[in-house]
């Protein structure tokens, strides 16, 4: 995976609203990239700009929003700087996006098969009959049961899950090289919900898209994402692999984000939980952002702003506790164990190795 | 908790509740149950979208008059009760916290007058002293502060607003409360925050929870025991830990593996159960049947052997 080349680099940006109250600082400094094939999940509280940075990919932003810096290479060209025929090509052909209600993203008045065959049409110029014939395929790619029979019918005549499908083949006919998908399982059932992630599990592996899964669910970012991208009140404040976010976080934010949310295992009268609101980004606080509420904030936090400190090749966070001088602290008792099950990964790794080198000198003659 | 000594609070059999009756559109939303809750417990009711979670909960708070069967609320039966006093006392004993805490307040209300509606009602306060006085002391006990009384819903965030919503159902005194999905619509880290008040305040008040969730990781850890609905039957009913650990019913495993726990490894390896209905089929009589102590399964007479098969392999001792 590393060593993918990236079609997207969002780099610095920074996005403010202007809004009556004031200018709203919503993204306040973003930056990371994408790799082909790979799915990056970006998670963090309501607020935190997730829906923002993405519709920023997509040319999506609303009329008060206000590019204050930075930029968005989709293969090196700058999505902000397009022009609206430019990005009508990239939308839809290039990038598709699913949104979390199936609801909204259709026409209740437009036949399935015709919604599915429509980005085709025009964004490919294929002629209606291929068109259909292909959303036909898309149809039964996606598990639409009866699809022949169904091409026909009103989004209404569907159930939720198969509506999301629906939503998904549209996304897909395509074969866009970027996939959006911003909550796109959060109205379904538990049941349904494990159904649509692992069509889009293999509908990855088929069409070799890229996916950026945004979420506040854990459990379903464990499971989709290859890395993780933790945002609170505009910024990213860890990113890192899979693994190194749920198993050796260093953000007292991500650990708080792990630690709130019961697995089928914790027991106790009481769950850690993460005290207060985020901050009012009309007018954000001096220094860290989380520090009010951060039971490990340190004097530098209410003055200073973190830098992001690496913690290795593709992990990084931005707190102070990972500065050198930094006092020592005790993560909660959840992390703990999580970075115990992490040394023990890691240790398994070496073995595997050092196993692997064994048998390479043995193997020589 | 101990079972077997504890008192029965709420008493629901052969529950039934029918929208549309004898129309085309008719609509077994709720379809026969039964169940008890006990007290100082949290019974917690899971179920797919449109299992009748709500619908139930609605019908036991008496909101529906109920198509037919028994609700008894401390030995008392509720379905068909004229006693104008007792009704009313029911009303009182027995709140409901609402799922959307966007519109379950009255926009136009200020908090106070919100918070106090239950006490207006039941004359509850002697003075307008008494009255500010019994509305600070909830809006402390949920995490809020006196200012915060004069002020309107649409000033507060999500989380606030689900305080403000115990607050009101607080008011008066209830004994029971019915909290329908009162976390979905928070961020996890104030979900946290919400569910340790609810279980904070049950400790201190003595309260009996029907927590109603389709979040199957939060109903485990905040219930004691836990109702398993699907299309309007109950078909699992023991302690959360049975019904997590040890599932009996087809369906009941295939719901728990679909949910997505927060660790890579697990997830990596993890396997969904699909699920085949034919333990539900109509064709035969199926009612709750106690296969473990405490832990039932809806079955048929024929179909008790295959499940304490099921229990044995788990490990767990039969009931006789
Ligand atoms: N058009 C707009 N005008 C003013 N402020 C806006 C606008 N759109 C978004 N914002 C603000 O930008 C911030 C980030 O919003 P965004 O929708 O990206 O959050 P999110 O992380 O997607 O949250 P959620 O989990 O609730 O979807 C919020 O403070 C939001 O209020
Ligand atoms: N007033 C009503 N009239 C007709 N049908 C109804 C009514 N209320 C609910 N239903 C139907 O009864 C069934 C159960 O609905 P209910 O709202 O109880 O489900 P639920 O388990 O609470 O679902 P959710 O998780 O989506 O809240 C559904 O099929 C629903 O459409
Ligand atoms: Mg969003
Ligand atoms: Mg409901």
């Amino acid at each position: 995976m590393q060593s993918k080349e990236n079609i997207l680099e969002v780099n610095h940006l920074k996005i403010n609203f202007k809004t009556y109250a004031g200018t709203v600082k919503a993204i306040r400094d973003v930056s990371f990239n994408l790799k082909k094939g790979e799915t990056l999940a970006i998670v963090g509280e309501s607020g935190s700009g997730k829906t923002v940075t993405t519709r920023s990919i997509m040319g999506l932003l609303a009329n008060n929003a206000v590019v204050a810096g930075g930029n968005v290479l989709f293969h090196g060209q700058d999505v902000l700087k397009m022009s609206q025929r430019e990005l009508e090509n990239l939308r839809g052909a290039k990038i598709a996006q699913i949104f979390q209600d199936p609801m909204t993203s259709l026409d209740p008045t437009m036949r399935i098969g015709r919604q599915i065959a429509e980005p085709l049409m025009v964004h490919k110029g294929v002629k209606k009959a291929k068109a259909m014939a292909q959303a036909l395929e898309m149809m039964k790619l996606v598990g639409i049961t009866d699809a022949e029979n169904r091409i026909n019918d009103y989004p209404h005549q569907f159930s939720g899950g198969m509506r999301q499908r629906i939503v998904i083949a549209i996304a897909l006919i395509n074969y866009p090289e970027i996939l959006i998908a911003d909550e796109p399982t959060t109205a379904l059932d538990v049941t349904i919900q494990a159904q649509i992630l692992d069509l889009m599990r293999e509908l990855q592996d088929k069409i070799e898209t890229s996916i950026i899964f945004i979420t506040h669910d854990l459990g379903v970012v464990a499971g989709m994402a290859d890395r993780v991208a933790v945002m609170y009140a505009g910024k990213i404040v860890e990113f890192g692999t899979v693994d190194e976010i749920f198993y050796n976080p260093k953000h007292p934010y991500t650990w708080g984000l792990l630690s709130s949310m019961p697995t089928l295992d914790t027991n106790g009268d009481e769950l850690p939980s993460i005290p207060g609101t985020p901050p009012d980004l009309l007018d954000p606080p001096k220094g860290d952002a989380f520090a009010a509420r951060n039971s490990y904030a340190l004097k530098i936090d209410t003055e200073k702003e973190p830098p992001f400190f690496k913690v290795s090749d593709t992990h990084y966070a931005a707190t102070w506790l990972l500065h050198p001088d930094a006092p020592k602290v005790t993560p909660p008792e959840q992390i703990i164990e999580r970075q115990k099950k992490f040394a023990k990964m890691q240790q398994q790794l070496e073995d595997k190795k050092l196993h692997h080198k064994v048998e390479e000198t043995e193997e020589q003659p | 908790m101990e079972l077997d000594n504890a008192k029965k609070v709420l008493e629901v059999s052969h529950l039934k509740q029918y929208f549309n009756m004898g129309k085309k559109d008719e609509v077994k939303a709720v379809d026969d149950i039964s169940f008890d809750i006990y007290e100082g417990e949290t019974f917690g009711l899971v179920g797919e979208s449109g299992s009748g979670k709500t619908t139930a909960g609605r019908a036991i708070i008496h909101l529906y008059q109920p198509t037919s069967g028994s609700i008894k609320f401390n030995g008392q039966e509720i379905v068909g009760l004229k006693d104008h006093k007792k009704m009313q006392q029911f009303r009182r004993d027995m709140q409901m916290i609402f799922q959307d805490p966007y519109a379950s307040l009255n926009p136009r209300m200020k908090v106070k007058d919100i918070v106090a509606e239950g006490i207006d009602i039941n004359h509850l306060a002697k003075n307008d002293d008494d009255r500010s006085k019994q509305v600070a002391d909830l809006l402390a006990t949920v995490g809020l502060n006196r200012d915060h009384a004069s002020r309107y819903p649409h000033e507060f965030s999500g989380g606030q607003r689900q305080r403000i919503g115990i607050a009101r159902a607080l008011a008066v005194q209830p004994k029971f409360i019915i909290a329908d999905e009162p976390i979905s619509a928070l961020d996890v880290s104030i979900q946290a925050q919400v569910v340790n008040l609810l279980k904070k305040l049950q400790r201190e008040r003595k309260l009996t929870y029907l927590f109603i969730a389709h979040d199957l990781s939060m109903v485990k850890y905040i219930s004691d025991r836990i109702g398993v609905l699907h299309y309007g039957r109950m078909l699992e009913v023991g302690t959360s830990d049975e019904v997590y650990n040890h599932p009996l019913h087809d369906y009941t495993r295939s719901l728990l593996s679909a949910v997505p726990v927060p660790d890579p490894e697990y997830e990596r390896t993890r396997t969904q159960i699909k699920y085949d209905p034919k333990y539900e089929d109509g064709s035969k009589k199926r009612e709750l049947v106690e296969i473990v102590p405490h832990h039932f399964v809806q079955c048929s007479q024929d179909e008790i052997p295959m499940y304490q098969e099921r229990a044995k392999e788990m490990g767990l001792s039969v009931r006789a």
